[in-house]
């Protein structure tokens, strides 16, 4: 019983994280300058790995495949805010100019 | 249910991949490796719970722990000209 409910929970669990990873990485290739695309980088990042990881935890159960997960994911929180904060930085100091306004007759999406 | 996530990560990493081939900057490229990498790592845990062999685990911790130190050796590279350098002329720019 409990080990059933685990398992459609990390079935949703896992539906959702790939859902969230697909939905990222189609933000990632279609948004318009390098800082936006830093964004959809991370729901990849964040809600994509984070779901999937807790996926496999719920799958794993209590056992030292799931403290592996658990490094991964703490691996995933401190990394990738990161690495975005070195490469939004590097790109600012490079001179890339971030989009401001609304550029006109473009049908960008608000995500 | 892991061939799902597996093949929703393929799709995405087709998608970086695109990306990072199409990038007009540099940062745009450095970012979908990282992006690249995340991927890599979660298809290396997915494949691994896939096929009953949970050890591929270990591989996507280490290449995580490279995946940050190999953007931030790009990122470095592309500012400075050089991975090594002076804290002086950090200070200066």
């Amino acid at each position: 019983m409990m080990s059933e409910f685990a398992d459609i929970l990390s079935w949703i669990a896992l539906t959702v994280g790939a859902f969230f990873t697909v939905v990222g990485a189609l933000g990632f290739y279609r948004m318009p300058d390098v800082y936006t695309r830093m964004h959809t980088a991370g729901v990849i990042d964040t809600v994509g790995a984070g779901l999937l990881l807790l996926g496999m935890i719920l799958q794993a159960g209590f056992s030292l495949v799931s403290l592996k997960l658990l490094v991964l994911l703490a691996l995933f929180f401190f990394f990738s805010p990161a690495a975005t904060h070195a490469l939004s930085r590097a790109a600012l100091h490079a001179g890339i100019e971030p989009i401001l306004h609304e550029p006109e007759a473009n049908e960008n999406e608000r995500r | 249910m892991f061939y799902t996530a597996i093949f929703a990560v393929l799709v995405a990493l087709a998608l970086a991949v695109a990306r990072s081939l199409k990038g007009p900057t540099v940062f745009d490229r450095a970012l979908a490796g990282n992006t690249i990498g995340t991927l890599a790592i979660l298809l290396l845990a997915l494949i691994g719970f896939a096929t009953g062999r949970p050890e591929f685990l270990d591989i996507g911790i280490t290449y995580g722990l490279l995946n940050l130190i190999g953007t931030l050796a790009v990122l470095k590279f592309f500012r400075f000209g050089d991975i090594g350098h002076d804290d002086e002329e950090e200070q200066s720019t």
